[in-house]
């Protein structure tokens, strides 16, 4: 019986999102709608980075490498598998739509993979050193793309038709993806499995004490949000022409964790906030686009002065409007 | 068959060799003391015992099976739990929440059950919470169940870390010095609770104390080293006037003679 | 054989301009356990000093009549850079590092990317973010030993790396403050508790730090022939890997490191492919930092439980 009511209601939720489409591209700009998409797609990324930054403690600062593995992975693999899908069932809505998800999916899938080798030496390092080796594989990730002449090395990858990768992406699959990763996500760190994150934040050989694998643990959530950063990537690649490998530079990890910070790091609707900070400061600053980073890097160094926590804290919106009682780090939270 | 068995353990650091062939048994049941002036190797004991630090030799049997050099969480799994001598508690996080992370035996849901919140990981989080609440009573933490751990006094904070601990349901507990700080009158209420948790619970403690109004009177058996190294071992009565111990704690607190029961 | 002697004297002179940087990476974190970020770009700033200051003393005219530049002005362009990055270091400490210094690791790790993308992106608005091509101050001479190309740069570059290494060592053990900086690496509060003005002794460390890097950025100039804003980012955290690779708190082990990097990153270039220089780098942090992070001279830490 719940079974169905669940079903329902993601049903519910579907429909909804698709009637906010149509209003959307009724109602903006093709520029305004670009903005809104890339703010959902942001929304992702943050959400997946926070829990590994924010709700484990592990501060990773090379994100965009998986990103990009998921990106040329959607791409790559919506573009072979079009053909077969489109001679079973035709051209359409339809078919393409399982092609566009197959080929998210398998990104995530590549990118999670990624992940896990990447995080597994990785995670048994702590602080600075896990943010330098994090920042040196996302480099050689890029490095790799770059040079990977099947994919088009620096140039890009546009798939096989010379109009490039077909643009999939639209408000709807960007916020059903955006429901999916959030709600995911938000299950994932209310409960067991989120509480023995947030212990190995707190106090890593405590947790360890209290028979928490966490070596396990600190390897699945890497994995889990490189996963995400995968989906993200794969929606960025299919609204543009092609994937290129200068899309995914250090200044995209750099972006990735000023949406946390700016929002929180270790909150949820804090991640979600900044997402959608980053990716609207994006656009107000297109004609200074020189001057953006360097208020970024103000941004993060005033922040950490002033108040480090960023806007939640590691508390939610609906925490605050409950009034629950969660303690407040007076500094972004790690491990001891 | 002993449930602890240490055999002629050694641990060094560099060139510090912070404990030097101990050996001692700790029976089913017992409460067990471990003193000693301070430095002389207590806390690495532990942290031995419990898989904190690989001993360069020696043997450490627990239940019969050797677990010396095991990960700690395997360890704690195996039914070691522990208390810190600077309490570790979770801060950010509640009460209750920092004695349920600790029940991952009773929590088999996968992390896919989770996402998807299927009736088998509601049924675990109940129970999880349930026995979580049973632990906070019993340790008298109840009413504060939704509070921050970080925001609770002192006291109630070491208690915690013991609520936290039962949640492993052990069979040895490992407390750390759990009277720092404490003045006469709540030393006595812990000597009650440690005899609880040994006589109710069934529980094996070993503690690690300074206070020796706690260890004599509520120890059956006391070891003690210095220097890493084992000097004496015996029943409050022995140790108290054992003249090698008076001679280690010589310039620190001599054992008290007016601490009886 | 030809081919790895040429090899490896780049290499050699590319890692001694690494050791200088990893030297002021080393220390900064054997005090206060903080990876200065912004180091990188503080060499950067060297060498765009360097580069302004000699254009200031005329070099344009002495190259266009074929003269070499004076020594002394030559002399005169380093103290100025180093005198001005040590000037930044200590600056840059004290904005961004000193506020944080008491919080927990991450925060300080956060600021200092932050200070290192903003000097970045600084250095691009005021630099422009076009590649310049570096002034000759010293005006190269080649050598030929033994079908070894040699030049009067490289050689400079060992001589002013090896006295600048020299006159370190001389410090940190000869005097006061070099005692005190050794002291802090240790223990910071015990130090600050003997009476030792930290404060002092870290502006210190990072005023050293920067006009040893300072230093580096202007050879680095002389010997790669064009410099760009962003050419601390790449150079700096080759540096940070030297660091790591020769054990990060030690003097020694900078200078190791250093050397090392450097050949590796020659050898890979000129063995394999020049495209996986830079991959070579990475490479060596990931696996000393898997298989022994505390590095070559490095000791090893073990945390109170």
């Amino acid at each position: 019986m719940r079974a169905a009511v669940r079903v329902a209601i993601a049903g519910a939720v579907l429909l909804a999102i698709y009637a906010l489409r149509l209003g959307v591209e009724a109602a903006f700009t093709e520029y305004v709608q670009r903005i809104i998409l890339l703010a959902g797609i942001n929304v992702i990324l943050a959400v997946g980075l926070n829990l590994i930054n924010g709700t484990t403690g592990q501060f990773s600062i090379g994100h965009a490498g998986f990103m990009a593995v998921g990106a040329y992975g959607a791409a790559f693999v919506g573009v072979k598998l079009a053909g077969p899908v489109h001679g079973a069932l035709g051209s359409g809505a339809f078919s393409d739509a399982i092609v566009f998800n197959l080929a998210l999916l398998a990104g995530a899938l590549f990118a999670g993979v990624s992940g896990l080798i990447v995080g597994m030496p990785s995670l048994r390092l702590r602080g600075d050193y896990l943010a330098v080796v994090t920042l040196g594989f996302g480099e050689i990730i890029r490095i790799l793309f770059n040079n990977a002449a099947f994919l088009g090395s620096a140039t890009g990858y546009f798939g096989d038709d010379p109009s490039g990768l077909p643009a999939y992406t639209n408000f709807f699959w960007v916020f059903a993806w955006v429901s999916a990763v959030v709600v995911g996500i938000h299950n994932l760190t209310f409960s067991q499995t989120g509480r023995s994150l947030t212990a190995i934040r707190e106090d890593e050989i405590a947790a360890e004490a209290m028979a928490t694998p966490s070596t396990r643990l600190k390897v699945t959530a890497f994995a889990i949000s490189a996963a995400t950063a995968g989906i993200a990537g794969g929606l960025f690649a299919h609204m543009q022409a092609g994937v290129r490998p200068e899309d995914f530079r250090f200044e995209k990890s750099i972006d990735m964790i000023v949406m946390i910070i700016v929002g929180g790091l270790g909150s949820i609707s804090g991640a979600i906030l900044g997402g959608i900070f980053v990716a609207v400061s994006l656009e107000l600053m297109r004609d200074l686009q020189q001057y953006r980073l360097v208020l970024y890097a103000l941004l993060l160094i005033v922040i950490m002065i002033v108040r480090p926590q960023g806007l939640l804290g590691t508390r939610e919106l609906h925490h605050l409007l409950r009034r629950k009682k969660t303690a407040q780090p007076a500094t972004p939270t790690e491990s001891a | 068959m002993s449930l602890l068995a240490l055999r002629a353990v050694d641990k060094i650091f560099g060139g510090l060799h912070a404990v030097r062939g101990v050996s001692f048994q700790v029976e089913k049941g017992a409460i067990f003391g471990l003193i000693g002036p301070n430095g002389a190797g207590k806390t690495t004991l532990f942290n031995v015992i419990t898989g904190v630090y690989t001993p360069e030799h020696g043997e450490i049997a627990f239940q019969g099976k050797n677990i010396a050099g095991l990960k700690p969480a395997l360890i704690a799994e195996l039914g070691v739990a522990r208390t810190f001598q600077n309490i570790r508690i979770f801060r950010t996080m509640t009460v209750a929440e920092n004695v349920m992370v600790a029940g991952h035996h009773l929590h088999k849901a996968s992390i896919g059950s989770a996402i998807l919140r299927t009736r088998a990981y509601e049924r675990d989080e109940q129970a999880l919470t349930k026995r979580a609440h049973e632990l906070l009573e019993i340790l008298g933490l109840a009413e504060l169940a939704g509070e921050v751990a970080g925001s609770l006094p002192y006291g109630s904070q070491r208690r915690l870390e013991i609520a936290r601990g039962l949640m492993l349901s052990p069979q040895l507990l490992l407390l750390d010095e759990p009277a720092a700080g404490m003045n006469s009158q709540e030393a006595r209420t812990l000597n009650d609770q440690i005899r609880f948790l040994r006589d109710q619970l069934g529980l094996t403690v070993i503690l690690v104390e300074h206070n020796m109004n706690v260890v004599m009177n509520v120890c059956e058996t006391i070891h003690v080293v210095d220097h890493g190294e084992t000097i004496a071992e015996g029943a409050p009565a022995e140790i108290k006037v054992h003249p090698r111990v008076l001679a280690a704690y010589l310039g620190e607190e001599t054992p008290d003679a007016e601490a009886s029961a | 054989m030809t081919q790895f002697l040429q090899q490896l004297i780049n290499g050699l002179s590319l890692g001694s301009i690494y050791a200088l940087i990893a030297l002021g990476y080393t220390m900064v974190y054997g005090i206060l356990k903080l990876i200065n970020f912004a180091h990188g770009e503080v060499f950067m700033v060297g060498a765009y000093t360097g580069f302004y200051a000699a254009g200031a003393l005329g070099v344009v005219g002495f190259e266009a009549h074929n003269q070499a530049f004076p020594l002394y002005l030559a002399l005169l362009v380093l103290i100025i850079a180093m005198a001005a990055a040590a000037l930044l270091g200590v600056t840059i400490e004290f904005l961004a590092y000193r506020p944080v210094r008491s919080a927990p690791r991450l925060t300080p790790l956060i600021t200092a990317i932050g200070v290192s993308l903003f000097l970045q992106n600084a250095g691009m608005l005021l630099f422009s973010p076009n590649p310049q091509r570096y002034p000759a101050i010293l005006s190269e001479v080649r050598f030929e030993w033994f079908g070894v190309i040699v030049t009067n740069i490289k050689l400079t570059i060992f001589a002013v790396a090896l006295c600048l290494m020299l006159g370190l060592h001389l410090f940190v053990q000869r005097t006061w403050t070099g005692r005190a900086m050794r002291a802090l690496s240790f223990n910071i509060d015990a130090a600050r508790l003997m009476g030792i003005d930290t404060n002092r002794v870290i502006r210190s460390t990072f005023a050293i730090g920067s006009a040893l890097a300072a230093a580096g950025g202007i050879l680095f100039g002389l010997d790669q022939i064009t410099i760009n804003p962003l050419m601390g980012v790449l150079t700096g955290l080759k540096a940070f890997v030297a660091a790591v690779l020769g054990g990060i708190g030690s003097i020694p082990g900078a200078v190791v490191g250093g050397l090392l990097i450097g050949l590796a990153e020659q050898l890979t270039a000129g063995y394999l492919s020049p495209e996986y220089r830079d991959a070579i780098t990475f490479l060596i942090l990931i696996l000393i930092l898997l298989l022994k992070p505390e590095g070559l001279l490095g000791v090893v830490r073990v945390e109170k439980v």
